[in-house]
């Protein structure tokens, strides 16, 4: 048993833990944090993917303790983040996967929208390659990934000002506005 | 006796002009909750005091049991309960006349991951540390790994109850002059096209393992939370195999983390966390590991394929001969349904005049298959498309063409007695020929690039349940709030497909509110009506009309009472835009939330109730009903393959899907079903495989061995909504979740032989067998030249 001191989502938090334990494992069986999800418990599915200082981390594979003197985001962080720099709602890239059809069963969402939202802190406007590789590390079961890259499109075009691209689907005539 | 079925359709129309909210796209109702880590999915449960469980497993794929002996686990500290099969000793099994499981192992273990005994402890650490101290004293018997054996040898038998031997289900249908087309073929008059085709196991691999959790409260009533969706089965079972009374147990679907089939059957860590909490007085959690995940399985049925074909010189079929052998590994599951439906689901959406199959699903001694997203007859399909290709080249006939020759038409019943309403078959294949430059390009292209074509159809649910009953198979409940908000209470399964989105929806149509306005309470028992559950893709169909019926109830009430109140006729009355309107006095509206007042000023509180019950269809004839569904999808896909002959690699670039789904009520959910449908197709043929090595141990039981695609590995998708508008759908709508997977196995090989002239007939299409039968071709080709 250990105590750790960890910065989470903005917060200074203390928290015993066994010395052997995740960081998935003590944010969600400790802080009560269950956004974290946990799909192979070894690195291979991304499912628990956090931002430690602004890059995307398997929680599941990294010890706690690791995390200590870092700034630790989770996807509960998101939305209080963008609404204490002046936002509304939530983060765009959330909303965007949601408008975009992105989220289905949403077990991997949490790590997919974090491995997004580096993405699109470091290359403004993304190209699907970029999507690509971005998310390469992040499996997802349900989407055939297409919706999730029309998300992070469109989340990085309205940003820009840009006009996305109309999905294979959209009817010629009718406005793609979810 | 089933009421009239006329009851059941409500038109295909918008309820008044046009569509509000249908056939737009939208957020879905938990899309939020969802990308914000706000949604609550089993393992996110935590409840005090609770318990960790975990399971021992079987490490032999055949074994008896002579003695556990678990004393030495329950002295272990932190251990609270330690149970075994003699504590579980009820037979199960998801089709009730086939119950051949147990929760933990009886007498024999039957595969490599069998579960036989589960501790519940402080911690998991501690939970797993009593497993070791478990001793199991096994009698190893025959392990059989190949379904061959287990046809011609029975003894040892894996369930030694079973009267047929090893044999888990044999069928064999016939419909039309078989005999007499093939002889005419043999005479010449007819081409036949004969060979074999092998499928190989795959499995669903959600990303959330399946969990459950269990609290048995002072009064007696036992909730379970379970990543299942099958909420209604689920609660049938435990309470038999528990010995409860099904009005003491509660079944809660939290929001689940993908399922593709995989957690449709009751699984043994349902009934043990049941049991350990009943036996603590505490709550008890078990997760499974990943590697659990792939032992549990239920995934898609090994099949090894024999086909004939006989056609006409215009590439009409006039005869379809199938021979089909399935490995059903240790367990019934639905195997039962596997087997007709490896027959029964070939009949569209071309017409045979006749058509035989002969199928036969074996036990073996590895993790039991069940159903997975295309259930039974992704792998027949598999087979005739690709056949049906070959019979394309021997007349001269382009690979399209002869399926549209083909085409059985719309209001038409199958050679095996099957009725089909709404068809857009030939529209499908409209589309996926342009979009993918199929008249240009077929044939033309540089070598190594190909295009390949393939169709199918599939259900919109399954018109009889697993359990013979006359009452609904959907069934939904709409509760108003005086705020203006609509709670939906519906016992559907929403496995990320967006059955509460979709609800949502149709409410919110017949009753001119903003979805915003409408609330979905699902797949509690304690809360909501029956609803069946997120199988044979009847959701959309079946749920989507109970909810259509009850808000159209509520709707008369409410336009009734508005209609009094204003002392005009109720015709002129409308519920639109969020509000109640004149038709004839455009200065006359009020907003819905008064609407509703008026209303339960008039009739007392409001709700209403809706169902939906199937109408009576299928053959006359034993398993004439297995198949029977009141609409079906159809679907054609175009794939681009591009074949490396050096190393054998395929390389998918583009897809082009075309599926009927009837009326889309969201394009955006209906294409992501599209997609990720033949994502998992793809995936399938090139990347994945469930298999046991000569011990019976999984291959590669994690997701970094068993390759799932990742965001490199993913084609282009193309979804093209095609919408034939169904007579019985709610408002024309079909299924779309699993129709969509069937075509692009075939279409990948019928590409791969358009780009370097080889026909694949054996999956998964591995570089290694690639390069085999490009070699063989090459070979065939130098023996041929002088």
């Amino acid at each position: 048993m250990q105590n750790l001191r960890l910065n989470i989502n903005g917060d200074s938090v203390e928290v015993g833990a066994p010395s052997h334990w995740t960081l998935c494992e003590v944010l969600r069986y400790r802080l009560g944090l269950t956004g974290t999800k946990q799909g192979c418990d070894k690195g291979d599915c991304g499912a628990c993917t956090v931002l430690i200082d602004g890059r995307p981390v398997l929680s599941c594979i990294h010890l706690a303790a690791l995390a200590e003197d870092k700034e630790v985001t989770t996807i509960e962080g998101l939305r209080p983040l963008h609404q204490a720099a002046g936002g509304e709602g939530c983060d765009p890239v959330q909303d965007s996967f949601d408008r975009c059809g992105a989220l289905q069963c949403g077990f991997c969402q949490s790590g997919m929208i974090l491995s997004a939202k580096a993405l699109l802190d470091e290359v403004p406007v993304p190209t699907e390659e970029d999507a690509r590789a971005a998310l390469s590390g992040n499996l997802c079961r349900c989407t055939g990934y297409t919706q999730i890259f029309q998300a992070i499109e469109r989340a990085a075009c309205e940003r820009a000002g840009l006009e996305p691209t109309k999905p294979a689907w959209a009817p010629e005539s009718s406005e793609h506005e979810a | 006796m089933k009421p009239d079925p006329a009851r059941y359709v409500h038109g295909t129309d918008a309820p008044w002009d046009e569509f509000q909210v249908v056939g737009k796209p939208h957020r879905k109702v938990d899309g939020l909750a969802k990308a914000t880590g706000e949604a609550v999915y089993a393992d996110d449960i935590q409840l005090p005091g609770m318990l960790h469980a975990k399971t021992l497993r079987s490490p032999h794929p055949h074994a008896r049991i002579r003695s556990v002996d678990t004393a030495r686990a329950e002295a272990l500290e932190g251990v609270h309960a330690v149970i075994t099969g003699a504590d579980l000793p009820t037979k199960y099994g998801v089709i009730p006349w086939t119950p051949d499981e147990n929760a933990l192992a009886t007498d024999l273990v039957r595969f490599i991951g069998d579960e036989v005994a589960a501790v519940a402890a402080v911690d998991e650490d501690t939970a797993n540390r009593a497993l070791e101290l478990i001793d199991v004293d096994y009698e190893l018997l025959h392990a059989y790994l190949e379904p061959e054996e287990s046809l011609e040898r029975h003894d040892p038998a894996i369930h030694p109850d079973n009267k047929k031997g090893n044999i888990s289900k044999h069928v064999e249908l016939s419909f039309g002059e078989v005999d007499e087309a093939l002889e005419r073929a043999e005479a010449g008059e007819l081409t036949l096209i004969e060979d074999d085709y092998t499928f190989h196991g795959t499995t669903h691999a959600p990303i959330e393992p399946h969990c459950a959790v269990a609290r048995y409260s002072p009064d007696g009533l036992l909730t379970l939370w379970s990543s299942t969706q099958i909420t209604h089965y689920v609660h049938r079972t435990l309470s038999a195999v528990l010995g409860l009374d099904p009005a003491k147990i509660r079944v809660v679907q939290p929001c689940l983390g993908g399922a593709f089939g995989g957690k449709s059957d009751p699984f043994s860590l349902e009934f043990c966390v049941a049991l350990l909490a009943m036996r603590t007085g505490r709550p008890v959690k078990m997760l499974w590991t990943r590697e659990e995940v792939f032992y549990a399985h239920r995934g898609r049925h090994p099949m090894k394929m024999h086909y004939k074909t006989a056609a006409d010189a215009e590439g009409r079929v006039h005869a379809v001969d199938a021979k089909i052998l399935i490995d059903g590994g240790s367990y019934s599951s639905f195997g039962l349904v596997t087997t007709y439906y490896s027959g029964q689901l070939l009949t569209g959406p071309y017409d045979f005049p006749a058509y035989r199959f002969d199928s036969t699903r074996v036990f073996t001694n590895k993790p039991p298959c069940g159903p997975k997203r295309g259930h039974g007859s992704v792998q027949p399909r598999f087979a005739f498309e690709v056949q049906l290709d070959e019979v394309a080249e021997a007349v001269g006939v382009d690979p399209i063409e002869i399926r549209r020759k083909n085409f059985q038409g719309e209001e038409t019943e199958t050679v095996n007695g099957q009725r089909i309403t709404s068809n857009g078959f030939l529209e499908c294949l409209a589309r996926v020929e342009e979009a993918s430059g199929w008249r240009e390009r077929r044939g033309k292209l540089e070598r190594g690039r190909g295009l390949g074509v393939a169709g199918s159809m599939y259900i919109s649910g399954t018109n009889y349940p697993v359990y013979p009953n006359d009452m609904p198979q959907a069934g939904i409940q709409l509760k108003v709030d005086r705020s203006g908000v609509v709670t939906i209470f519906t016992g559907g399964n929403d496995i990320g497909q967006g059955s509460n989105s979709m609800v949502a929806y149709l409410v919110a149509e017949e009753l001119g509110m903003d979805v915003a306005h409408v609330r979905v309470v699902a797949a509690d028992t304690d809360l909501c009506p029956v609803d069946l559950g997120a199988y044979s893709s009847r959701v959309t169909f079946m749920v989507g009309n109970a909810a259509i019926d009850a808000a159209r109830k509520l709707r008369a009430q409410i336009v009734e009472a508005v209609a009094e109140a204003w002392e005009v006729e109720p015709a002129r009355v409308r519920l639109v835009g969020g509000r109640a309107i004149d038709l004839s006095d455009s200065e006359r509206s009020i907003p819905t939330r008064e609407a509703f007042q008026i209303a339960e000023v008039r009739f007392d509180t409001l709700g209403s109730t809706g169902s939906y019950n199937t109408p009576t269809l299928g053959g006359d004839y034993r398993g004439g009903t297995i198949g029977a569904s009141p609409a079906y999808s159809f679907t054609a896909h175009v794939v681009e393959a591009v074949v490396d002959e050096e190393t054998g690699r395929i390389t998918v670039e583009n897809c082009w899907i075309a599926h009927d789904c009837g009326r889309a009520i969201n394009p955006m959910l209906v294409a992501g079903q599209m997609e990720g449908s033949a994502y998992m197709g793809i995936a399938e043929a090139l990347m994945e495989e469930q298999e046991v090595n000569r011990f019976g141990l999984h291959r590669g039981p994690s997701l970094l061995d068993y390759t799932i695609p990742t965001s490199f590995d993913t084609p282009e998708l193309h979804a093209l909504i095609v919408e034939s508008v169904d007579p019985e759908g709610p408002y024309g709508a079909k299924e779309a979740g699993e129709g969509p997977l069937h075509p692009s196995i075939p279409a990948i090989s019928n590409a791969v032989y358009d780009a370097v002239g080889v026909r694949l007939r054996h999956l998964p299409f591995t570089p290694g067998r690639v390069l085999k039968e490009l070699r063989a071709a090459r070979e065939s080709r130098a023996g041929e030249s002088p």
